[in-house]
């Protein structure tokens, strides 16, 4: 009777062992053919591939910022914040008003070092105040809810934070005003950079550093950490549990204001109510391809589906004759997720979550 | 029996007064007409974009139909205008929601909208059905005014638009980018909205007839801020001319970007009315220096007192720039069921529905602010005569708008 029934599980799992491992060389196979008919039709120089890495690069450094809210939310309360890419909206689009008045004092301009600093701080302080309002409004009365519960909420809460802002400053689309130091490009070798490529890159760096020691380095991160292990325990440990959540938030929330001036230093155009909500799906991609709730694996999440999205339409889309591959960019980016979930479904940095939390 | 009699006199002559008046305003539309009371008001109705990442559109023209409403003191042959709304969205569903919740008010008489193509295609069928109209101040799609279901036309009796049809846009684009450039490769990119596909199609054909040569003709999303990964294909084909008849924003990024992206530096840029706004200039800088747009120029005196109106009545300045077809749209509806509109004694109005489709298709030299209005069978009001290029200089980086004329059809540069 035992082995009966081993038998049937052993078979059930060949089969769909066998299906997806059909499925994976299928889709490697297709990669390799779309690569390298791209690469022999020598459609793209060098110099053009290595520039697409550098924009892909820059772009995946904003999805990174912004995955960080999400992971980190995540980290704490297994709970996804849908509502978190209308947080990057706020602090965007806030901030564009202080660029228009800097740029027509001309202070912008003038001391671009000292300008967008501030720029930055601002959009990530009101951000922080949305992340915090939102948490304390709209997550904290549901803390011990079913866990569908705040998911609906935080698109609710979505849906509420993108017409209250379309209600305070319109419809139309703004623009951030272009900083004349990041205007123009420097040449390495034979290869064009942008200069506002790599400010964005270096930016985003340092503000993941900065969040990496902090998490890693002082006692506030500890708490974090402990909080994200066990929260019943940490409680009886002597740690402010509610404290916790709402440094959470608030951290994510100025993440995400950051990333907001810093699109729009690199992007200037698009700014309105919307435009929170691709770059939010994106960035929740990003996170799970890292792994969510691991911190590094946002951030690698982030820039390898930047380096993707940049290079993937051109060279395996192209290579298969698909028509029109770049506006099929996002396939790409969710088929990566999908990929990533049938290999490593707990992402690529991932921790076994279900095991250990669940 | 006896108390009865005297009521059934006076109840069968009440019968034959109010035949007599029923027989006077008796309705012998072939479709049907609406009859309004007395007290009653006009209805009309809008189905705009109202929410999501294109209502600057819907409260565009919002604006142009409340002004022409206003204009009139919302009163029409001594009754109320009353103006109905839904929300189309820039999408097929939303139209078809939209219409089914309009097209079941039976005293509504016609409908300004929509404002994407998308959501015209699957509102159109359900407002004909109902024997309504639909006037609408921004789709451009040639296929909406094709009757011939045979090469994709999607018309039905009842559809009229002020906004000119691309065939004639994408044409113009077309010989000023050969003729009058003297450009011959040429690369176009669209969004998937039928109004940009459609609109690169038609560039592309003429472009191929009168001699040019198309290097590339590629596609991005709606949403994408990140175009590098397209120019940079573009760039591999090495045109002379990119042509995007996308909106806003996506425009402004494809313009600012391409100024960064190696081998586009010299490629010259033209775009179509989506993106003749004076936000465009603003948003993109440098980069929208010297390119070209086509689209209809709203210029004149009139216009002007429309914009002051805009400022008092709504306030700032419109959003996009469909809100003088909207205005137009509104009063060609509005004057359309004036004149086909019965007058009863009592005030009572009747209105054919198909007297005032006749009405609005005999519609001949209206002087609207848009230029001069002649609707043919198909629903074409617009006569594509005002139609012109600009293009974008420093000046209007500073404000000015509308950026100066430097071609118009049957004109030599």
């Amino acid at each position: 009777m035992r082995l009966v029934l081993n038998q049937r599980t052993i078979d059930e799992f060949s089969w769909v062992d066998f299906i997806i491992g059909v499925l994976r060389v299928v889709i490697i196979a297709l990669i390799i053919i779309g690569s390298w008919n791209t690469l022999a039709s020598g459609r793209f120089t060098a110099d053009q591939w290595i520039s697409l890495v550098i924009s892909g690069l820059a772009q995946g450094s904003i999805y990174a910022l912004i995955a960080l809210g999400y992971t980190l939310v995540y980290g704490i309360l297994l709970m996804i914040n849908f509502a978190h890419g209308e947080v990057f909206m706020s602090g965007a689009f806030t901030a564009v008003f202080l660029a228009e008045a800097f740029d027509r004092s001309g202070f912008l301009n003038g001391s671009p070092l000292l300008a967008v600093p501030l720029l930055i701080l601002f959009a990530a302080l009101v951000s922080m105040s949305v992340a915090i309002l939102l948490e304390r409004i709209a997550y904290r009365p549901l803390r011990n809810a079913p866990r569908l519960v705040p998911l609906i909420t935080a698109i609710g809460a979505s849906f509420f934070l993108q017409y209250t802002f379309r209600g305070l400053y319109g419809s139309g689309f703004k623009s951030y005003p272009t900083v004349d130091a990041l205007r123009g490009s420097f040449t390495v070798g034979s290869v064009t950079i942008p200069i506002s490529q790599m400010v964005v890159f270096a930016a985003a760096l340092v503000l993941m550093l900065g969040l990496y020691w902090l998490v890693e380095r002082t006692k506030l991160g500890k708490a974090m950490r402990a909080v994200s292990e066990n929260k019943e325990v940490s409680a009886l440990m002597g740690i402010d549990i509610d404290r916790i959540i709402v440094f959470t938030f608030a951290i994510g929330g100025a993440l995400a204001g950051a990333a907001g001036v810093i699109n729009g230093l690199y992007r200037p155009q698009g700014v309105n109510f919307f435009m929170g909500f691709v770059p939010g799906i994106k960035a929740f991609t990003a996170a799970v391809l890292g792994g969510i709730g691991n911190i590094p694996g946002a951030m690698l999440g982030g820039l390898f589906l930047g380096v993707i999205e940049a290079i993937g339409p051109n060279l395996v889309l192209a290579g298969l004759g698909i028509p029109g591959a770049n506006q099929l960019k996002d396939v790409i980016a969710f088929t990566m997720l999908v990929l990533v979930l049938i290999f490593r479904p707990q992402g690529i940095l991932g921790e076994r979550l279900a095991e250990k939390k669940a | 029996m006896k108390r009865i009699l005297p009521l059934l006199l006076i109840l069968s002559l009440f019968a034959i007064a109010t035949g007599v008046q029923g027989a006077q305003m008796e309705c012998t539309d072939e479709i049907g007409c609406v009859e309004i009371a007395p007290d009653d008001p006009i209805v009309i109705g809008y189905m705009l974009t109202l929410s999501g990442g294109t209502s600057f559109l819907g409260e565009d023209s919002l604006g142009g139909i409340e002004i022409a409403v206003s204009d009139r003191d919302s009163m029409l042959l001594d009754h109320d205008i009353e103006l109905i709304g839904e929300d189309s969205l820039c999408s097929a569903e939303g139209g078809q929601t939209a219409a089914q919740k309009l097209a079941a008010n039976d005293q509504l008489l016609g409908v300004v909208g929509t404002n994407c193509s998308s959501s015209a295609t699957a509102a159109l069928p359900i407002i004909s059905t109902a024997g309504m109209v639909m006037i609408s101040p921004s789709n451009t799609a040639p296929s909406l005014t094709n009757d011939d279901t045979a090469s994709g036309g999607v018309w039905q009796p009842g559809y009229y638009r002020t906004a000119h049809n691309d065939l004639f846009q994408g044409a113009i684009a077309a010989e000023f980018a050969f003729n009058e450039l003297g450009l011959t490769k040429l690369a176009t990119i669209h969004d998937g909205s039928p109004y940009a596909e459609g609109l690169q199609a038609v560039m592309a054909d003429t472009f191929t007839e009168l001699g040019g040569e198309v290097v590339f003709q590629g596609a991005i999303n709606v949403g994408d801020t990140d175009m590098s990964a397209i120019l940079t294909e573009v760039a591999a084909a090495g045109p002379e001319v990119i042509y995007f008849p996308v909106f806003e924003p996506e425009g402004d990024f494809i313009a600012a970007q391409t100024a960064d992206t190696p081998g586009l530096e010299d490629a010259v840029l033209m775009g179509a009315d989506g993106l003749l706004s004076d936000s465009f200039p603003e948003a993109t800088g440098e980069a929208a220096v010297g390119m070209y747009l086509s689209g209809p120029s709203v210029t004149g005196d009139e216009y002007t007192a429309f914009l002051d109106k805009w400022a008092e009545e709504i306030g700032g300045v419109p959003p996009s720039g469909y809100h003088a077809h909207a205005y137009d749209a509104t009063n060609i509806l509005l004057d359309a069921i004036e004149s086909v509109a019965e007058v009863g004694e009592d005030g009572t109005i009747v209105v054919g529905r198909q007297a005032l489709r006749d009405a609005l298709t005999a519609t001949a030299d209206y002087a609207g602010l848009t230029g001069s209005l002649t609707c043919n069978a198909t629903g074409d009001c617009a006569t594509g005569e005002a139609l012109a290029i600009f293009q974008i200089t420093e000046a209007e980086l500073e404000g000015n708008w509308p950026p100066p004329v430097v071609w118009s059809p049957g004109q030599d540069m």
